[in-house]
């Protein structure tokens, strides 16, 4: 047998990154159509001439955006790195054990089908109707099946480590798997209606693969936002959390600046988010006292949450030229501080009083993007720009293009939340504006006028952002082609990129 | 004593709990670190030193893993 030294293996790491790019770029295009058609409502039936009018309107599309970033690009970015990550941080290479291999390649192509059933059904308006958890029984198993074989290639590759203890990556990894197991398992027990009958006695109702949520009322709006919160916590935070740990150390050259602090962090991290989504609920049906809980610990979370954002920046501490020098420090820096942004403006929105004006309004949209598009996209797009000369074994096609394309995206970025706090507290403080009689003062009509220029910025925003992730993808695809060779020696910390 | 004011208590009382617990945490983190028990902080270089080829931070033992 040949005898070659031992290498990391970035086979999965590989076909991960190239769904992370296809479904992040299908997820934002969508995301774009969507702001277009609230600005300019026409274009909901653009395709109207060729009887295709279902497939383009807001409400057909708007599950396919949230899940397509959510389960499409996030996940996928999740599971890039997890197999770059893990390997790396526990010292064991996926090459020395065939099972992992085998189970890694297996977790890659079920998602791959689950990511077709999902889209297929999502566009032919077979739908649950809940938020996020969308998908039909049938893919809820599947999706289930997809989630067990990451546990077993997480646990699998900590089985055979080399490194004694698990770097503070791997704790956020471990933590993102089973918060998402518990949630989902959870929130989508489901009946399916075959299986149900009617006061009339009719059995058999419904497709085959319809279901009907087990929680009805109050309880399915609570189970359904300690889902859709912690979706947030476990999918838009810890496995980022995961990613920042790991890659701007690395990419700096400097450690983590307090180790304990990270664990600190972590802790409080796992503690506090997990009460918090009673904030979605506030002035609504559920107990008063949940209620109250879900906004103390909202702003509780500040804490935990500007642990980890403020232990990454003084990270840098000493060597903020780099931010200067490299764009892909600049994007792992201004998506920390977005993080810091977002996990204060949430909390601020969590407040009763607060939340009066901002609840249904634009203002929550504003917040989930700019957490979206600074903290997860920035963090993952950088992510992928530190592994591709690793995995590839090139150089970053061009250091100019990433620049361009970090204040491109950051002008997106900005666009898009200032329009949606102007046009969100425009909009609570219209709906909430009244006579000395109690009449109200706007019909809802005055406030979508009022919208108008905002939701148009909104739009612009996105595009920006959109154009930002092409030249990403592009520059990814020209680093994996055409880029310079890269030896071993060059790879240490800051990653080799051509002028 | 009724059950809102019973709640009150149990609320005050959970999060004076949770304060001695992380405030109990932190103190183990520093103190474990000063008297020389632990030192976290080399954790941080497993990031830096991650080639297959470098030294664990802290080596699995045989024993361990059978």
């Amino acid at each position: 047998m040949e005898n070659r030294p031992l290498e990391y293996d970035y086979t999965v790491a590989k076909m991960f990154m190239l769904t992370t790019v296809l479904l992040g770029a299908v997820g934002m295009l969508i995301g774009v159509i969507l702001a277009t058609e609230l600005a300019f409502p026409g274009v909901n039936t653009i395709l109207g001439g060729l009887g295709l009018n279902e497939f383009t309107n807001f409400s057909r599309l708007r599950p396919l955006h949230t899940d397509a970033v959510v389960f499409g690009f996030t996940l996928s970015g999740i599971w890039a790195t997890w197999y770059y990550v893990g390997q790396r941080v526990l010292k064991v290479s996926m090459a020395e054990s065939k099972v992992l291999m085998f189970l890694g390649k297996l977790h890659f192509f079920l998602y791959l089908l689950v990511v077709v059933a999902v889209v297929g059904s999502l566009f032919l308006g077979i739908t649950t109707s809940k938020e996020y958890a969308e998908f039909e029984w049938p893919i809820d198993i599947a999706v289930v099946l997809v989630w067990v074989l990451w546990g077993l290639g997480i646990f699998g590759l900590i089985g055979i480590r080399r490194e004694r203890s698990l770097y503070i990556s791997v704790w956020y990894y471990i933590a993102s798997f089973l918060g998402i197991a518990m949630l989902y398992l959870f929130n989508n027990m489901e009946i399916p209606t075959m299986l149900a009958a009617s006061p009339a006695g009719e059995t058999g109702i419904g497709a085959w693969y319809h279901s009907i949520s087990m929680y009805s009322g109050t309880n399915d709006a609570l189970v359904q936002w300690w889902y859709g919160h912690n979706a947030v916590a476990f999918g838009f935070t810890v496995p980022i959390v995961a990613m920042i740990y790991y890659f701007l150390p690395k990419e700096s050259g400097q450690a983590v600046y307090s180790y304990k602090l990270s664990l600190l962090s972590f802790w409080g991290l796992m503690f506090v988010y997990l009460w918090a989504g009673g904030h979605h609920l506030l002035f609504s049906t559920v107990p008063d006292w949940m209620q109250t809980m879900g906004s103390v610990f909202s702003v509780v979370l500040i804490l935990p949450s500007w642990g980890s954002a403020i232990n990454m920046l003084l990270t840098m501490k000493g060597e903020w030229q780099q931010v200067a020098t490299s764009p892909l420090i600049k994007f792992m820096v201004l998506g920390s501080t977005f993080y810091m942004f977002s996990t204060l403006e949430g909390p601020i929105q969590a407040i009763k009083s607060v939340n009066a004006i901002a609840h249904f309004t634009d203002w929550i949209v504003g917040h989930v993007h700019d957490g979206v598009l600074g903290w997860v996209g920035f963090m993952i797009m950088a992510a992928l720009f530190h592994m591709a000369p690793r995995v590839f074994k090139k150089e970053i096609y061009s250091k100019s293009l990433m620049g361009t394309q970090f204040w491109i995206q950051t002008l997106g970025i900005v666009l898009y939340f200032t329009s949606m706090w102007i046009a969100g507290i425009t909009q609570g403080m219209m709906w909430r504006a009244h006579d000395e009689y109690g009449n109200l003062a706007y019909s809802f009509i005055d406030t979508v006028t009022a919208l108008h220029p905002y939701y148009t910025i909104r739009a612009v925003g996105g595009a920006l952002y959109l154009i930002g992730f092409f030249m990403f993808a592009y520059n990814i695809y020209k680093t994996m082609t055409s880029g310079r060779r890269v030896e071993e020696s060059e790879l240490q910390n800051a990653s080799p990129m051509a002028a | 004593m009724d059950i809102f004011q019973l709640q009150g208590y149990a609320y005050f009382g959970l999060v004076a709990f949770m304060v001695v617990i992380l405030y109990s945490y932190i103190y183990h983190l520093y103190s474990s670190e000063k008297k020389g028990i632990k030192d976290f902080e080399k954790y941080g270089n497993m990031a830096l030193k991650d080639e297959i080829t470098d030294t664990p931070v802290e080596k699995i033992s045989k024993d361990e893993k059978n």
